[in-house]
């Protein structure tokens, strides 16, 4: 057999189609898939290349729901026990009345006085299932309903960008701009801030890192630049 | 995004603030562009793009029957289509109140300027005329579609010229004459908005979810208005109704230096 060997370097850009390795010593993961004897790129990315497993991350694509990740949904319609809800992703979600509130709801009440259509809402999601039926809840910190404030979209595979290891990106944003900021698995984001001006501050560092999210030591970056944006 | 009651009130309280969510002043359009030409088809086209909203505009002409009450002119008619790919919220099906409203602003604007000579289009009266078609595509809705549209229509003339006809009467769509259409005058619409109790232009998408009022007003370089149209539930003071002409005016001959 012809010895292993990797074709591509860590962090390149690679197309589909494109040729990764050789040899059966790499393993193929997501975004990424073994023909014959190569792995093969399935995406348009970043190559992750993490001892003997090739991984691709992709720059762009549509949200798809994963059980747990918590998202930002509006309510598109409201039925006699249950939320419809819009998740940006090409499915729906279904909050029910037991996961949606701990308060006891009468019977045939007007489920419309806890959330309207068109309200916005951080749930955690708690199943797919193989049809792609998403249920989700709304009991466990940080998941309610968002008042006021604005809703932005950007790219969901820039969203751990955005959110940094351990909140760091997000972070730095929120304390330069003194604004409240929730950020949904999703890509929806909703910004408040008591001065719009800040609001709108926050709202361009986060358009900043979205286009910049390929870059190295953008926490830093941002960190930088937020300090001039707020002195004017 | 659609925007619930409170996020609505959101961007009135910080328009009282003086801030917009994009951060522009009141009386600023965002980056305008104008393309000539980019339906080849068309006898003229002209894309339009305000910010994210990019809208197309293609003239067809043909040879028709004039109407019987004006025997001796050319006839005009604007189509507008929202196409689903603009906006989440447009479905395909037949044609929505906000399309007829767009293609019925854009169809005023130009008819009631007397923008086109429509006497020049007579051939023979009563028998033959040339008509003119504007449709009107919207590629992306990022707000504002009502000034690209017509923006984008009023180009599109510009650029129109007339296809050969040939000796049997038909026309050869393929070859394209030197003439371009007997346009005397430019009308060009923009919309004032109401929110709360400031008033703007080239509003955003959630701009104009937040809207109370608008006004689209029609006007020539000599600022002649020649078309108005009132939108939204609230009703207007006579002192709201002169600061938003007033702006319009303004905007229109900003807007002009683009064309």
């Amino acid at each position: 057999m012809t010895e292993s060997k990797l074709l591509i370097k860590d962090k390149q850009i690679v197309v589909p189609g494109e040729e990764l390795a050789q040899g059966m010593d790499y393993l193929p993961s997501t975004g990424s898939y073994r023909d014959a004897n190569s792995i093969v790129s399935q995406l348009l990315g970043l190559v992750r290349i993490d001892g003997k497993v090739i991984k691709i991350v992709p720059l762009t694509g549509q949200y798809m729901p994963k059980r747990n990740d918590v998202v930002v949904a509006q309510v598109s319609d409201v039925t006699y026990s249950a939320w419809s809800l819009k998740t940006f992703s090409p499915y729906q979600a279904m909050l029910s009345m037991k996961e949606a509130t701990s308060e006891y709801i009468e019977k045939g009440a007007d489920l419309t006085k806890f959330y309207g259509i068109g309200d916005y809402v951080v749930v955690k999601i708690t199943n797919v299932t193989s049809q792609k039926l998403i249920d989700v809840t709304m009991k466990g910190p940080g998941l309610r309903k968002l008042r006021k404030g604005r809703i932005i979209k950007v790219n969901s595979n820039k969203v751990p960008r955005i959110i940094g290891k351990q909140g760091s990106m997000v972070g730095i944003v929120k304390q330069h701009t003194l604004t409240q900021i929730t950020v949904g698995q999703n890509g929806i984001v909703w910004i408040y801030g008591e001065d719009p001006k800040m609001e709108n501050l926050a709202e361009t560092a986060i358009r900043k890192i979205e286009a910049e999210s390929h870059t190295d030591g953008l926490t830093g970056k941002i960190e930088e630049w937020l300090q001039t944006e707020v002195k004017k | 995004m659609i925007l619930n009651q409170e996020m609505k009130q959101h961007i009135i309280d910080s328009l009282k603030k003086g801030v917009r969510f994009d951060g522009r002043k009141n009386d600023d359009f965002r980056e305008v562009n104008v393309e000539y030409d980019v339906a080849p088809s068309a006898e003229g086209s002209a894309r339009v793009t305000i910010g994210d909203t990019i809208v197309l505009a293609g003239v067809k002409l043909g040879l028709e029957k004039p109407y019987p009450d004006t025997p001796d002119s050319g006839m005009l008619m604007v189509n507008a289509e929202f196409m689903p790919m603009a906006s989440p919220e447009f479905e395909s099906g037949p044609p929505s109140i906000a399309s007829i409203e767009l293609a019925r602003v854009v169809d005023r604007g130009i008819r009631e300027s007397g923008a086109i000579d429509v006497k020049k289009l007579c051939i023979e009266a009563g028998e033959k005329a040339w008509s003119v078609g504007i449709d009107v595509i919207t590629i992306n809705d990022g707000g504002n579609l009502m000034d690209a549209a017509a923006l984008a229509a009023l180009a599109a003339l510009k650029a129109t010229k007339f296809p050969k006809v040939k000796k049997d009467g038909s026309i050869d769509y393929k070859e394209k004459t030197k003439d371009s259409l007997p346009l005397v005058k430019e009308p060009i619409s923009v919309t004032a908005h109401l929110i709360g109790d400031q008033i703007l232009v080239d509003p955003s998408v959630e701009e104009e979810q937040s809207s109370d009022a608008r006004i689209t007003a029609a006007a020539l370089d000599d600022k002649t208005i020649c078309a108005l149209q009132k939108g939204g539930e609230r009703a207007l003071s006579e002192e709201e109704i002169d600061q938003m002409l007033t702006l319009s005016l303004k905007k229109a001959a900003e807007l002009r230096k683009r064309l």
